[in-house]
């Protein structure tokens, strides 16, 4: 006999991949990719000849990599905040606490999904980019690599938080608040399109509190020469900050997030989704 | 005597200072269809959840398939089966796909006897979503939806099934091919169902005994038949002479009919009509609720 709780991590990790494959080919979620492409790139195509004072980069160098690393973070947290939020009310998540090891397999599958969607979600800004502007892109072998640790570390320190928080709302509704809003705050003061060093000093200081700052910072020494490191604060790319920043997330997050899903699952009962179920149906009515 | 599958005593569930249900007692045998009435409110949603172990009780004792729902681990969800009202979810995926991928998360539980989980095309003819197998799930109507939910209910071949208000929305002829595989999960497959409904003619037609729940307990508990005599003893007499019709109440019916066929020999249209299940409930749930009854329905409790 196959050991329940493994195979059904197994059905999990494949039911992700299904319902990215389902995303890929659902308009929605395409038309989506296109929109966040075209605000990047657009804004990035309006920018495209603006120097950086003092250097020989362009606006478009520096600034596409900090909005790949907000992006992560954007797709990262509120992608799967919203998901579950949406989920315990659906009746998604009852089917999967009613299947032995359901909800293993539900958090596996999340896992999956919300990560496989990085890939179409930075392509889709990257690679126009690529071919739009000169000297954009990761730079080498090295600057991939880079890329792609970051994005490792990014999955890690802030997929966890989506799926917290997404629990602990009371609500689908509250999805804005919760999810959109300190996003937004962040990439504000988070130094993507403008550098950090322009804002007040404890505006700074509690910008570096969150993973948003730091994966731009990592995106960036990806993307650009050594010499660019001099616009950065303490004029380094701070590589070990970055790392131990990240892993500082990830492992809180990490070792949050069970706990905090499976009490929300326990709490998770038919009648919650029908109170929701009425609840959106008078908004409908409205 | 068969084994009890659910056995609750002394249930109680209290939301803030409301209490929901104030003393629950009763039991389901192996193979039996139970079906719990019972009107808005009173407590059925409430009870169930707590059955499956999706609701924490505020006290009692509560027994399903030898564990506590508390603190049952996932080999005891693998043997119960669960139909949720459904809503929106999964709207990309088909019936196909959700019942294959849910299905597997029951194949480690698979013995000779019981073998988990049910075949896909199987289950979806058993529920006749045959031809909608590869739409969207968007796409189906509430009905179809909800057959959906029954299929992911059984589809790990529970020893138990819950059933809460499982044919809302389905049509007639819908509604009697779900009868039809209730009936066939009990016949063939020894499983033991407990279903809530607001639909009195199902329950009589589907359950093997009643549950009224009403006013936070069980106030009555016996097969449609039981109920109906038990509680309303009185018959109503009806027939026409000469054109004329006549209605009289009765308790001895049958005594009643032998001295009026004895006294009038033209007595045409004769019609002795029992107390219905639904003039049963409409009884109980009414002296319930108003407090008036209780006395009576007390002791026919103990009686049952």
């Amino acid at each position: 006999m196959t050991n329940p709780r493994s195979q059904a991590l197994r059905i999990g990790l494949r039911r992700g991949w299904t319902e990215f494959l389902l995303s890929l080919r659902s308009p929605q979620d395409v038309w989506f990719y296109l929109f966040t492409s075209t605000l990047a790139v657009g804004f990035l195509w309006f920018n495209r000849n603006n120097p950086i004072e003092g250097t020989e980069l362009l606006y478009t160098q520096v600034t596409l990599p900090s909005i790949l690393g907000a992006l992560l973070v954007f797709g990262l947290y509120v992608g799967p905040l919203s998901t579950l939020a949406l989920e315990r009310e659906d009746g998604t998540l009852l089917r999967y606490k009613a299947a032995p090891h359901g909800m293993v397999g539900y958090v596996a599958s999340q896992a999956v999904y919300q990560t496989a969607q990085v890939v179409p979600s930075v392509a889709v800004i990257l690679v126009p980019s690529m071919l739009l502007f000169d000297g954009v892109g990761p730079l080498g072998l090295r600057g991939w690599l880079t890329m792609l640790a970051v994005t490792a570390l990014g999955i890690l320190a802030v997929l966890p938080f989506g799926l917290i928080v997404g629990s602990l709302i009371p609500g689908s509704q509250k999805g804005g608040t919760w999810g959109m809003l300190p996003i937004m705050v962040l990439f504000g003061i988070s130094g993507i399109f403008f550098p950090i060093s322009n804002l007040w000093g404890w505006v700074q200081a509690l910008a570096q509190v969150f993973p948003m700052y730091w994966l731009g910072l990592g995106m960036r020494s990806a993307f650009l020469p050594d010499a660019a490191a001099a616009l950065e604060i303490g004029g380094s790319w701070r590589t070990l900050e970055t790392v131990l920043v990240l892993a500082t997330w990830a492992v809180v997050g990490l070792t949050l997030a069970p706990r905090v899903l499976r009490r929300m699952a326990e709490r998770q009962s038919g009648s919650q989704v029908q109170e929701a179920r009425d609840r959106a149906l008078q908004q409908w009515v409205r | 005597m068969a084994e009890d599958v659910i056995g609750v005593r002394g249930l109680r569930m209290r939301y803030g200072d409301k209490d929901v249900l104030t003393g629950v007692d009763f039991e389901v045998r192996r193979g039996e269809v139970v079906a719990l009435l019972g009107p808005n409110g009173a407590g059925k949603t409430t009870t169930i959840e707590i059955l499956e172990g999706f609701r924490r009780r505020s006290a009692g004792e509560v027994s399903v398939l030898g564990s506590d729902p508390e603190r049952a681990d996932e080999d005891w969800r693998a043997r119960i089966g669960v139909v949720l009202q459904s809503w929106r979810d999964h709207a990309r995926w088909t019936p196909r796909m959700l019942l294959s991928h849910l299905g597997t998360y029951y194949r480690p539980y698979s013995t000779p006897e019981r073998p988990r989980p049910y075949d896909v095309d199987e289950l979806l003819a058993m529920v006749g979503l045959q031809d909608l197998a590869d739409q969207k799930i968007r796409t189906l109507s509430g009905g179809q939806r909800r057959r959906l939910d029954v299929a992911i209910g059984i589809v790990g071949r529970p020893e138990l099934l819950f059933l809460d208000e499982p044919t809302a929305g389905f049509d007639p002829e819908a509604r009697r091919e779900f009868h039809d595989l209730i009936h066939r999960l009990t016949d063939m497959e020894d499983t033991t169902v407990l279903m809530t409904t607001h639909d009195l003619d199902e329950a009589e037609k589907i359950a093997d005994r009643i549950l009224i729940l009403a006013a936070g307990r069980i106030v009555a508990d016996g097969s449609a038949d039981e109920l109906a005599r038990r509680v309303n003893k009185g018959a109503q007499v009806k027939w026409t002479v000469d054109g004329q019709h006549f209605v009289h109440a009765t308790t001895d019916a049958t005594a009643f009919v032998r001295e009026l066929l004895a006294a009038n020999p033209n007595i045409e249209d004769l019609e002795v009509r029992r107390a219905t299940l639904e003039d049963t409930y409409i009884a109980l749930v009414h002296s319930v609720e108003s407090g008036v009854g209780t006395g009576p329905i007390d002791a026919f409790a103990e009686a049952g």
